[in-house]
């Protein structure tokens, strides 16, 4: 029920619009404190280094988003009350398919493949999806188990790193679009996550997601077809995995069949985003900046001159710290 | 459990499947039992005469640092969280015992290491526990954290010159009689133990209350946080020793070192019948999981499979496994 409530919050706008602002502050305050934090690192990144402006912004965008499209795939399953684990081996399994694919083929014949890699990720993310419905063995064994097949499938399409980017692909990424300090990269982002999943979401299909995530038994009664909304979630899932395995292509111009870190930063970047493990709560909002606060973290570490395998440790730090600082916060909100 | 004359009903031969299916469910570690001679029969059938004593000792020696890791992921799933620090800490413990032994000697630097391990452990518990941080998190944080600080070390140590003490090679690649691994004689007493913990100790019966009921546990009168930092604790130290022992076999010390045994340990406790939501399982499964993926493995190789096929392979039969497994001991 909170979940339907949470989800419907977003759609309608009721009350005065002073009551509308305070709800909207109220709900987000999360997100609100991470786009603060995000200013504050942007900020120090250019107190240090005065030279800090849209080049350095344009390689963070780029930087970020394989991580930021992980991110948003794997919120979609969390607030589905699942997991992914598979989430790194489907971006590189669509990757290397379409830098196969792409290599010596003409610009039209590459938009081909591009559309056919994402209609590949949402069949990737379905099995996935049925695979857990059908077996009844838990999200995170599937998804661990099917992550071995798809970084298997990723090698045997191509043993090492190899193939092309089709020269648009790479061109929509890099550079900024009108203003020198709106990255391409996050236009990209914003774009897809607009046109993929804030129709879903303002759809029944996006409130049953939150509804699975909240109480499947309660979402079951009110007439959720359970089974099929999870087979839906997972292949949003692998759609926005596909999209991930897209924009790597497009900034390595290659294809690697190594998975990369991405399942495990993705799970961070989300719960840093103030997406519940539980399931049935959070936004993409979130997990966006949080996935943009991490890697700022890095840049303005670097610039600092710490050593960057410190950064790593950094990292960790804060990723602890923010999100015992959520716990808290949830904790000192539940009790007043 | 059975009752004698359902017993009897069922040996009159009414439902021979039921029998199975029953049996199996009171005796879940009896099909993994049956899987892993199914295994081993098809490795002596794929390549005869593989199975001998040689054979035997080399399963059991990369076996048993994957046991070990499974532990730590089947007691902490009990308790419904996962541990996924093991393989960086395990990486850590045995990169440390490589570059100190030659400053501090062997017993030094495995004390040094497995220290280490315990410190890391404990901190994973302290937010877990303590902060209520959610386990994935906290692992995987801290994981990231022992990385970049065995990095920074690396960089430090690159004029030490780093040499497996004796000791830890005997422990983790030699033979003793021919045949026998000596990390058998760790490994029977640890498992003897943790066996023992789980199934007739305060604490064991603690981890699976706390899995089982979180509420009901802390509502009669269980110290949850302290149960946690102490299981987190020992966690960690596990999978420091798996550290050692891994590099004694291998003779060779990364910072990413143990990384490929991460998701095989889980899965190992998985297929061995561990609840990953917690208050179900044991450890006896997990032993028997990890001798089932490591002969697997084995069995891929021999079959002179290419390595993507072998992953594909590997990933399906967890996958079947565990839907086999839950499918005979769901609830009918």
């Amino acid at each position: 029920m909170s979940a339907a409530a949470h989800a419907r919050d977003g759609v309608h706008r009721v009350g005065g619009a002073s009551l509308d602002a305070l709800r909207a502050v109220r709900r987000d305050t999360w997100s609100l404190a991470l786009w603060g934090l995000f200013a504050a690192l942007l900020v120090v990144a250019k107190l240090i280094s005065p030279g800090y402006g849209a080049t350095e912004l344009t390689s963070l965008a780029i930087g970020a988003l394989p991580i930021a499209f992980a991110a948003v795939a794997q919120a979609i399953v969390v607030i589905s009350g699942g997991i992914d684990l598979s989430v790194g081996a489907m971006m590189a399994l669509t990757s290397v398919v379409a830098a196969a694919q792409m290599k010596d083929a003409s610009p039209e014949f590459a938009v081909v493949v591009a559309l056919g890699v994402l209609l590949l990720g949402l069949a990737l993310g379905a099995v996935n999806g049925l695979l857990i419905v059908v077996s009844r063995v838990p999200d995170i064994v599937v998804t661990l188990a099917m992550s071995y097949v798809w970084a298997g499938a990723a090698l045997l399409v191509m043993g090492s790193p190899g193939g092309a980017a089709a020269d648009w692909l790479k061109d929509m990424i890099s550079g900024s679009l009108l203003i020198d300090i709106l990255p391409k990269a996050l236009v990209v982002l914003l774009v897809c996550v607009g046109l993929a999943w804030f129709p879903v979401r303002r759809s029944r299909l996006g409130l049953s997601i939150y509804a699975i995530g909240s109480n499947p038994l309660a979402a079951f009664r009110g007439g959720v077809d359970v089974p099929r909304t999870k087979v839906a979630a997972y292949a949003l899932t692998g759609l926005f995995c596909a999209a991930g395995g897209l924009t790597l292509t497009a900034s390595t111009g290659i294809g690697s069949p190594i998975p990369g870190p991405y399942t495990l930063l993705a799970v961070a970047a989300i719960v840093l985003g103030g997406v519940s493990l539980a399931g049935g709560r959070g936004g993409m909002m979130g997990p966006l900046v949080a996935v943009f606060v991490l890697s700022l973290i890095r840049t303005d570490l670097t610039f600092l001159g710490v050593d960057p395998n410190f950064s790593t440790v950094i990292q960790g730090v804060i990723m602890v710290v923010v999100v015992m600082i959520g716990a808290f916060v949830t904790l000192r909100r539940r009790r007043a | 459990m059975t009752s004698v004359q359902d017993a009897m009903d069922d040996r009159a031969g009414r439902d021979a499947g039921a029998v199975l299916r029953r049996t199996f469910r009171d005796r879940p570690i009896l099909p993994l039992l049956v899987l892993l001679a199914a295994l081993i029969a098809a490795l002596q059938l794929v390549q005869p005469g593989m199975l001998s004593g040689a054979w035997v000792s080399s399963t059991i020696r990369f076996a048993v640092p994957l046991a070990i890791l499974a532990a730590c992921q089947t007691m902490t799933m009990l308790t419904g969280g996962i541990d996924l620090s093991v393989a960086t800490v395990a990486s850590m413990a045995a990169y440390i015992v490589f570059t100190q032994s030659p400053v501090q000697g062997p017993v030094v630097a495995v004390a040094i290491a497995l220290i280490a391990a315990l410190v890391v452990g404990i901190v994973n518990g302290i937010g877990v526990g303590v902060f209520r941080v959610h386990p994935l998190i906290m692992t995987i944080a801290m994981s990231l954290v022992v990385l970049g600080l065995i990095t920074v070390y690396q960089r430090i140590m690159v004029a030490a010159s780093a040499r497996i003490p004796d000791a830890v090679a005997w422990l983790g690649a030699r033979t003793s009689f021919g045949f026998l691994p000596n990390s058998l004689l760790l490994f029977i007493p640890l498992a003897a133990l943790i066996l023992f913990l789980l199934r007739r100790s305060g604490f064991g019966r603690l981890l699976y209350a706390v899995g089982d009921n979180e509420a009901a546990a802390r509502l009669s009168g269980v110290r949850v946080w302290q149960v946690l930092v102490a299981l987190y604790a020992i966690s960690g130290l596990l999978a420091g020793l798996a550290g050692v022992v891994y590099g004694g076999l291998t003779n060779t010390a990364t910072a990413a070192l143990v990384d490929g045994f991460l998701l095989p340990s889980v899965a190992a406790a998985v297929i061995g019948g561990t609840s990953i939501f917690g208050g179900r399982g044991g450890y006896a499964g997990s032993i028997v999981g990890a001798l089932i993926l490591t002969v697997l493995s084995t069995l891929l190789t021999v079959l002179q499979m290419p390595e993507p096929v072998r992953q594909i392979l590997f990933g399906a039969i967890i996958l079947v496994v565990a839907a086999t497994y839950t499918r005979i001991t769901e609830e009918s």
